[in-house]
């Protein structure tokens, strides 16, 4: 039997630290998944080909962009999405309660995206420069703050980050 | 009364929601049975539709309706005029509607001409590529000068040269002061504001409940209100049987608020049809071609000026590109018009435009609304008037301000909100002495410029003005109520794209009402939630519903204050509200609770006084009588490299008055992002078409906006001229950042490149890096 896009696969992965078994079409994009199959609509989708970073998650533990994965891909690997981001009900991560404390958000359609792309990176690059930040940012779009709230917000987590980690 | 959170950068309400992931965005909406709609539109600017075969696609699986125009009957209408023509004396203004679905004729690429449901978006979309159309095209009218002229196609068969409007506005008399000038000059410019691109596109859910006859309708609209009663009227249905929700909208700048469009129409249309609830949500490469832009204008302007450099007059004469359907009316062009004045005073003005129509997306406004395009070329047009009488820029605007005691300001010409373009208050000269030091710039001039200019370095300088039109009416409306559990609500009818009104509008409340910041629950865009407004546009969120606000939350604080007069049986002046309690003057430990006393003001027994009402509650609506204008100055130092003309940005100073600040964090997120996506317009945004009205770069891969390498820190200062028209004394921000950057831009990169000396002058935007290196060789 070929195969086509219709064609329904069954897939397991996990998200968000919890095992997800599915069937979806093979064409299935993992945005619309993670969306619309799990109901986690923090990630959003913004252009559809993999420009604007809105729909960025992790895919085992990487910054990717989910509008540009199928579902299928995702088998046997580890989602995460922003939904995964607070440590507990009513609580803020050190990274998003910076992005408040710099009012590093407007319209807010954009934040999870960058909220992925950027709790990556500063595990991996705990004592970033400004400039440094900017690059890491370039990948993101957004259209409402002009970024500058943005970046002050990731050097602020940056500093409480190591400062947390001396504590 | 206490002002413990206005003026303050109090953080905002709305964030941790957003930041969880947790607040509800269109496409969030999830209802059982829900079906999906996809659109088969136009890929021709200008065609007749000869035929249309949806048989294959109604035998697929999956596929529930497929609509053509034919299949509307009576529904089939053009959509309504929102804005009719300002009242300009001999104003010709033709009005050409969109309509749901292109019947006969198509006007743009994009226009939709079927609508598909089916189970699910895949499927919809695989439908409408069943459908097949036998086109005959047309000629095209894309360019906006070559649609203006005698020979071009028309966009509407009935409407001879395209003309969509034309005015004319005049003050003093140009024509007869014009030649005492000790010189005139005379440019033409090209101004494109390219399109607002919101990074959530727009999308629409409808549900009919067949049972309560009600529909619910979720839309990324920026004015619920007006699609509630819109709707209401073309279903035929009464506005209490239509709710829409505007929930969180992900960026609106415009573009969300064009009444209506097709989709808007049709989507609720079906969702009753087939009842079941229907989603529709744009992707980003319809949302090129299918939501509105803002796009260009040509001007041929001249500025009479005397020795001195102060100005006589300005004439202007221009083409304003309105695109395939005019339902927005002239916003756009007014506003250039009315704003081209600037802060200066301009005794004699004489502006001409004709409004085109052209077989490209409409135009409807976009952050700044015309207003950029006015700028540019007054602007530019002192720029030049300074370099030929040997003064700076910033010098030759000072000697034109209008001086502080010349307010209020009447131009004598009608703006946009039909009243006499009017500024209610300014000063200034100290928003220019602010950005000038800021920048530094005689220092820059007379010692840095020429140092770095020394060892090679293409530096540059410039400083530009601008005076924007905000909050403007007719009202705004709230309800503000003490709830049993001592929060305090607040219901609006306007939406929210993003600007902090969940925290504004909180620090007014919490200020009035004695409670935290964080016990005042606001809800925007539900019209079951509030009755009645206009919306959300014109940077007037915080001017018109924000005092109304103030209003009503006024009032609640003098219910309070009778109601635990009543409880303590004491005078109300003996009373303070502090932390959601009530008490006698330094007693604090002998108090009761918000809660509790909006629990006394509705009584289970007894009764309610004639004349008074139940409950801690009040509804008010704030009109202002015209638009408050707000001001402000930009400076920048930027280095060129002559060889690629990439342009960095060394340092960007913003000096602005907004009137009195309720946040200054928020303001300053306004004024960046507005910078920012001046940047773009000013720097490379383009939509670029070709003859044939196709739009060639329709992907976010191609139409390129701003990122985090290309925004630079802004340094900011603030000067505070209270506007006289509404309590608070505020004035709007929303667009201001957004104005000023086209002319700053050319200003700072003809200095940099010395390209006077060459006689080569930018006169257009945007100015990519490609097109200045093209000018720079003397290319047209």
């Amino acid at each position: 039997m070929s195969s086509t896009p219709e064609s329904e696969v069954k897939i397991t992965l996990m998200v968000n630290g919890r095992r997800h078994a599915r069937t979806v079409e093979a064409r299935m994009l993992l945005s619309d998944f993670l969306r619309h199959e799990l109901g986690l609509t923090g990630t959003h989708v913004g252009c559809e080909h993999g420009v604007c970073g809105a729909c960025t998650v992790q895919f085992d533990g990487q910054p990717a962009r989910s509008c540009l994965t199928f579902a299928v891909q995702a088998q046997g690997h580890a989602i995460t999405t922003v939904e995964s981001l607070s440590p507990a009900p009513g609580q803020l991560s050190v990274l998003q309660e910076a992005f408040r404390e710099c009012h590093a958000l407007q319209c807010g359609y954009c934040t999870p995206g960058i909220l992925m792309t950027m709790q990556a990176y500063l595990a991996a690059h705990p004592d970033p420069s400004e400039a440094e930040v900017r690059e890491a940012l370039s990948g993101n779009l957004c259209r409402c703050t002009g970024y500058q709230h943005i970046v002050d917000a990731v050097l602020l987590a940056a500093k409480n980050l190591r400062e947390g980690a001396k504590a | 009364m206490s002002t413990r959170y206005f003026g303050k950068p109090v953080k905002r309400n709305e964030d941790a929601r957003l930041l969880t992931g947790k607040a509800l965005f269109v496409d969030d909406v999830e209802l059982s049975g829900m079906l999906h709609a996809a659109f088969l539109r136009s890929p021709y600017a200008h065609a007749r539709i000869l035929s249309i075969d949806s048989a294959a696609a109604k035998e697929r699986e999956g596929v529930i309706a497929i609509y053509t125009a034919e299949d509307l009957g009576a529904y089939w209408q053009p959509g309504p005029l929102l804005v009719p023509p300002p009242p300009v004396p001999g104003i010709v203004f033709n009005q050409r509607c969109q309509v749901p679905l292109a019947k006969g004729v198509v006007r743009h690429v994009g226009e939709p001409v079927v609508l598909v449901i089916a189970e699910s978006r895949y499927i919809a979309e695989d439908a409408v590529n069943d459908i097949v159309i036998d086109w005959d095209p047309l000629p095209v009218a894309a360019d906006l000068e070559f649609s203006a002229g005698a020979n071009a196609p028309r966009v509407h068969e009935d409407v001879p040269g395209n003309v969509a409007a034309h005015a004319h506005q005049s003050k003093g008399d140009y024509a007869k002061a014009a030649p005492g000038a000790h010189k005139i000059i005379k440019r033409r410019f090209t101004y494109d504001h390219g399109c607002s691109q919101p990074m959530e596109t727009r999308g629409v859910v409808a549900q009919w409940d067949a049972k309560a006859d009600k529909l619910t309708i979720w839309d990324t609209t920026q004015a619920p209100v007006v699609i509630r009663n819109g709707m209401a009227a073309m279903l035929g249905l009464s506005e209490r049987q239509v709710r829409v929700i505007a929930p969180f909208i992900g960026g609106g700048f415009g573009p969300k608020i064009m009444m209506f469009y097709p989709e808007e129409v049709l989507i609720p249309w079906a969702a009753i049809q087939l009842d079941a609830p229907v989603k529709w949500i744009e992707d980003r490469a319809e949302h090129f071609v299918a939501t509105t832009h803002e796009r260009g204008q040509i001007h041929d302007a001249e500025l009479a000026v005397d020795k001195d450099g102060r100005i006589i007059g300005v004439k202007d004469v221009f083409l304003h590109d309105t695109g395939a359907y005019d339902p927005y009316g002239l916003t756009v062009p007014i506003n250039s018009q009315c704003t081209l004045l600037g802060p200066y005073l301009v005794p004699h003005y004489d502006s001409t435009f004709t409004a085109v129509f052209t077989n490209k997306t409409l135009v409807t406004p976009y952050r700044g609304a015309g207003r950029q395009h006015g700028v540019f070329v007054m602007e530019r047009l002192l720029d030049i008037a300074a370099r030929e009488l040997g003064l700076t820029p910033a010098e030759i605007r000072r000697r034109n301000f209008i001086p502080p005691e010349d307010f209020p300001h009447n131009h004598k010409i009608i703006y946009q909100d039909f009243t006499e373009l009017t500024y209610d208050s300014g000063n200034y000269g100290p928003i220019l002495d602010n950005v000038l030091a800021t920048i530094g710039y005689e220092h820059f001039l007379k010692e840095e410029q020429p140092r770095l200019r020394a060892e090679g370095k293409c530096v540059g300088i410039a400083v530009v003005c601008y005076v924007e039109g905000t909050g403007i009416g007719p009202y705004e409306g709230a309800k503000v109520q003490v709830q049993a559990s001592g929060k305090v609500s607040v219901v609006t009818g306007i939406g929210t794209q993003g600007q902090g009104h969940f925290t504004s509008f909180a620090q007014i409340v919490a200020d009035a009402c004695g409670v935290d910041v964080t016990n005042v629950e606001i809800v925007t865009g539900d019209t079951d939630q509030f009755y009645w407004g206009a919306g959300t546009f014109a940077s007037r969120g915080a001017v018109v519903a924000g005092n109304a606000i103030g209003q009503a939350a006024g009032i609640v604080r003098k219910k309070i204050l009778a109601t635990a007069a009543e409880h303590f049986e004491c005078a109300e002046t003996d009373l303070e509200i502090e932390d959601g309690r009530v008490f006698l003057n330094g007693v604090p430990d002998h108090s009761i609770t918000l809660g509790e006393l909006a629990n006394k003001a509705n009584p289970m027994r007894g009764a309610v006084a004639p004349g008074t009402e139940p409950g801690l509650e009040a509804t008010s609506y704030f009109g202002p009588p015209m638009g408050a204008t707000a001001s402000g100055a930009h400076a920048m130092i930027i280095e060129v490299d002559p060889e690629t003309m990439m342009l960095e940005i060394k340092r960007y100073a913003v000096a602005h008055d907004c009137g009195v600040v309720i946040n200054p964090l928020i303001v300053a997120g306004q004024v960046q992002g507005g910078v920012a996506q001046g940047i773009g317009n000013a720097f490379y945004e383009n939509l670029v078409y070709n003859e044939e009205g196709q739009l060639l770069n329709a992907s976010l891969a191609d139409y390129l906006l701003p990122t985090s390498m290309d925004v630079p820190r802004m340094e900011m200062t603030h000067t505070e001229t209270p506007s006289p028209l509404n309590p608070m004394g505020i004035k709007g921000v929303g667009e201001a950042g957004a104005i000023p950057v086209g002319p700053l831009f050319a200003q700072a990169i003809e200095d940099a490149l010395q390209l006077p000396l060459r006689n080569v002058e930018l006169l257009e935007i945007p100015l990519s890096p490609s097109r200045v290196w093209e000018l720079s060789q003397g290319g047209a």
